[in-house]
């Protein structure tokens, strides 16, 4: 269970989106999206729960206890965390940033390339071990991305924009893919995303983020019967109207 | 083959192992000294600007001044150490030389290290502390890893830098490629200073090739070529340096000054040596005090250096109780200063004189300081790059009345051309060079006796005074005048030159030969 109460963090001037006063709880096993447009605080919510930013007001806990009195560095390493645009170090190996959390947890050699293989399974990629970032497609870094932040065996998982500036196919699979994994592994995800189709597709629960607070949260299902306010019927207008057409066109064609 | 190139081929196992030693000493600690503040400067802004400000100023000293000034730092350095530990340290050589290229090689590694660093992308950055890193592992498994071909393109830089600037420690008393470079200044031997700069220019080239391998990969993640590099560095580094290891068995050495007679004589010098199986090791293009210093602190073993200069520049005086007197005098002062031991006069001396041309001095009716003195207003006067600044030229100048309308410095082999084609109407001289006499200028008389004489003489250092003096007494009273200028004059003269090994063999058989009974 992870919670969030009264969180805040300011930013001076342009540093980066502040968040105010925010409360959120996580439930175990809940995919969980922050969803909203560019500059409304979801990355920065995001980060302040593996503490790569530190919060200025409120507390946030996991199963009861604050994440301030952990040591952040062994926090890190207890939460899985793929980064927009992959993030993966250029200088190593697929298998070497897939093993690098348990390297740095003092795993040996044979578990980490167990691990390592064993995870290139699950992404569906068994033949990349060897090959450098560079030398991979988009969607086979943001597999790889994945593989490395299931590595150490996290409970939580942390995505920030994971199935972004991907070919449409490609992002599909691949979130249908990680869905998979999360059920399987009773994972607990929490997932940034500015598309709102994709965050009603994957997400058990929906955050809908506005200038630093939350402006309504819900199921899918929730958030399309009843949107708190203009802002949350705005946000999701598109995907209904998207989705009616669809409806339309498809039913013209139908076999 | 020419005999100067046999001559350098002879010197290049030394002389170039030297060289790579001290400049692969230099480039290590530099780096060593360099990175870690890189790395410092890089995680705070505020220290960056003033670091690599320090760095560029240091660059801008000319290489020669920065090697010049670490003797009086090193010489003060060494009083203080001496003082409170009871030993002090090397003001000449080796140490000096390092300290100066180390600081000569910091500015591009420190700003390579620091522009590689700072310029790694933050999302990486990012990632490596989300996947759990500490700031130290960060530095360890991305950082440095990510800026290491950067950092060795700067390293390269370095070397180049090194390798160039280390013929400049010469004069300091550190062999090295500068040596052929000094000497063949000094002796207007120009296939000598082309050897010293093809052989520096070559070692840079594959240095810089080695370390372009090393840095294309590590920008590429190719072990092999990493590997190789590192190989080849290794082969070049160690064969430099094994003609030093064999050479390591004790050897006297023997200095000298930069001059044509200062290289005979050390050949002279180590001919008997070897002669009572004595092998030695020559240190070559001193300045003149710095000659003296390492003497006495046992940085070389023997040179020959000259009663007036001496009298003037070490003991400070300025009285001349005459040419005996003062020869016991300087004897018993260097045993009770400094340890030192004055085996005797070799039998000529090597005056500073004044000299024109003799159509010239015929013309203005000058035959002694005392008529310049009526002309000097009017005239021009060349000399090397010590008379204008010691107490002889003060004592001169004082003597006669002096001035000149100009004062130029050259290089001693240029001294005589500049008064021959008429640049300067009066130069300083040595009175044993033996193209006084080839140029035909006039040596100007010194009726006030205001310059000293200069008998030249052999010191040895206090180590070693006991096991040399016997071998080399035979030198004593052992060369006229007449057969220095000679032998001098075979290295100095344009056409048909000697190199100074020859023209010291030369004199080896007219000392040898039975001198007349007295």
């Amino acid at each position: 269970m992870i919670e969030f109460s009264e969180v805040s963090k300011t930013y001076a001037a342009s540093n980066g989106p502040s968040v105010t006063n925010l409360s959120l709880t996580i439930g175990d096993g809940v995919f969980q999206i922050l969803a909203g447009p560019s500059g409304c605080g979801k990355t920065t919510t995001l980060n302040m729960l593996n503490r790569l930013i530190e919060r200025d007001a409120g507390t946030i806990r996991i199963d009861g206890r604050d994440i301030r009195d952990e040591d952040p560095v062994a926090l890190r390493r207890r939460i899985g965390y793929a980064f927009q645009e992959a993030g993966l170090f250029p200088h190593m190996t697929v298998s070497e940033n897939i093993a690098i959390t348990p390297r740095l947890l003092g795993w040996n050699t044979l578990e980490q390339r167990a691990r390592v293989d064993e995870l290139l399974t699950l992404i569906r990629l068994p033949d990349i071990a060897r090959r450098f970032p560079r030398e991979l497609s988009g969607g086979q870094r943001q597999r790889v991305a994945l593989a490395r932040a299931l590595a150490a065996r996290p409970k939580i998982l942390l995505l920030d924009e994971p199935f972004g500036a991907l070919d449409p196919l490609t992002r599909d699979e691949l979130a249908d893919d990680y869905r998979r994994i999360h059920d399987e592994l009773h994972l607990t995800t929490v997932m940034v995303t500015h598309d709102m189709t994709e965050a009603l597709l994957l997400g058990d629960r929906i955050a809908v983020m506005r200038d630093g607070t939350i402006a309504q949260i819900g199921t899918p299902q929730e958030l399309m019967a009843n949107p708190a306010d203009d802002f949350v019927a705005r946000m999701i207008a598109t995907p209904q109207r998207r989705a009616k057409r669809l409806a339309a066109a498809m039913g013209e064609n139908a076999p | 083959m020419n005999a100067s190139i046999r001559e350098a081929w002879a010197l290049l196992p030394d002389y170039l192992g030297q060289h790579v030693l001290l400049s692969v000493a230099a480039i290590l600690l530099g780096a060593a000294i360099s990175l870690p503040l890189a790395i410092f400067a890089a995680r705070r802004p505020r220290w960056r600007g003033p670091f690599l400000g320090f760095a560029s100023v240091l660059q801008t000293i000319p290489a020669l001044a920065l090697l010049a000034l670490f003797y009086p730092i090193l010489l003060a350095l060494s009083a203080l150490t001496h003082d409170v530990f009871g030993f002090g340290v090397p003001s000449l050589g080796f140490l000096p030389a390092l300290l100066a290229l180390t600081l000569y090689s910091m500015l591009p590694m420190l700003r390579n290290t620091v522009t590689a660093l700072i310029e790694i992308d933050s999302a990486v950055l990012m990632a490596a502390k989300g996947v759990g890193m500490t700031s130290r592992q960060s530095l360890r498994l991305i950082e440095l890893p990510l800026a290491a071909p950067v950092i060795v393109a700067g390293i390269r830089t370095s070397a180049v830098w090194v390798v160039g600037t280390a013929t400049l420690s010469t004069p300091i008393g550190q062999t090295s490629l500068g040596n052929y470079i000094f000497t063949g200044l000094q002796t207007e031997n120009w296939i000598l200073v082309l050897f010293g700069c093809v052989s520096a220019a070559l070692l840079a080239l594959v240095l810089d090739q080695l370390l372009a391998l090393a840095a294309s990969g590590l920008a590429r993640r190719a072990p092999k070529r990493i590997a190789a590099a590192a190989i080849g560095l290794i082969v070049v580094v160690a064969a430099s340096l094994l003609p030093l290891r064999s050479a390591q068995m004790q050897t006297y050495v023997i200095g000298a000054k930069n001059f044509a007679e200062q290289y005979i004589l050390a050949d002279v010098i180590a001919d008997r040596l070897m002669s009572a199986g004595m092998p030695s090791s020559q240190k070559s293009d001193l300045g003149s005090t710095f000659a003296f210093r390492a003497l006495a602190t046992n940085g070389i073993d023997i040179y020959v250096d000259y009663s007036g200069t001496l009298w003037a520049n070490q003991m400070h005086r300025t009285d001349m109780p005459g040419r005996d007197a003062m020869l016991a005098q300087l004897h018993d002062w260097l045993k009770a200063e400094h340890g030192v031991e004055m085996v005797g006069p070799l039998g000529f001396e090597n005056a500073y004189v004044f000299a024109m041309r003799s159509d010239r001095a015929q013309e203005l009716h000058i035959e002694s300081l005392a008529d310049l003195a009526v002309h000097s207003r009017e005239l021009k006067i060349g000399g090397d790059f010590e008379i204008f600044s010691r107490p002889e030229w003060k004592s001169v100048q004082q003597a006669y009345g002096l001035a000149f309308a100009t004062q130029r410095q050259y290089q001693p082999d240029f001294l005589y051309r500049a008064v021959q084609q008429g640049d300067v109407d009066v130069i300083s001289a040595f009175s044993s060079d033996g193209r006084i006499a080839e140029y035909d200028l006039k040596i100007l008389a010194d009726p006030k006796s205001a310059l000293p004489p200069y008998d030249a003489v052999l010191l040895l250092a206090p180590n070693h005074a006991d096991a040399l003096r016997t071998a080399l007494a035979p030198l004593v009273h052992s060369i006229s005048l007449e057969n220095m200028q000679r032998a001098n004059l075979m290295v100095d003269r344009p056409d048909g030159k000697k190199t100074p090994a020859e023209a010291a063999a030369w004199l080896a058989t007219t000392i040898d030969a039975p001198s007349p009974p007295h």
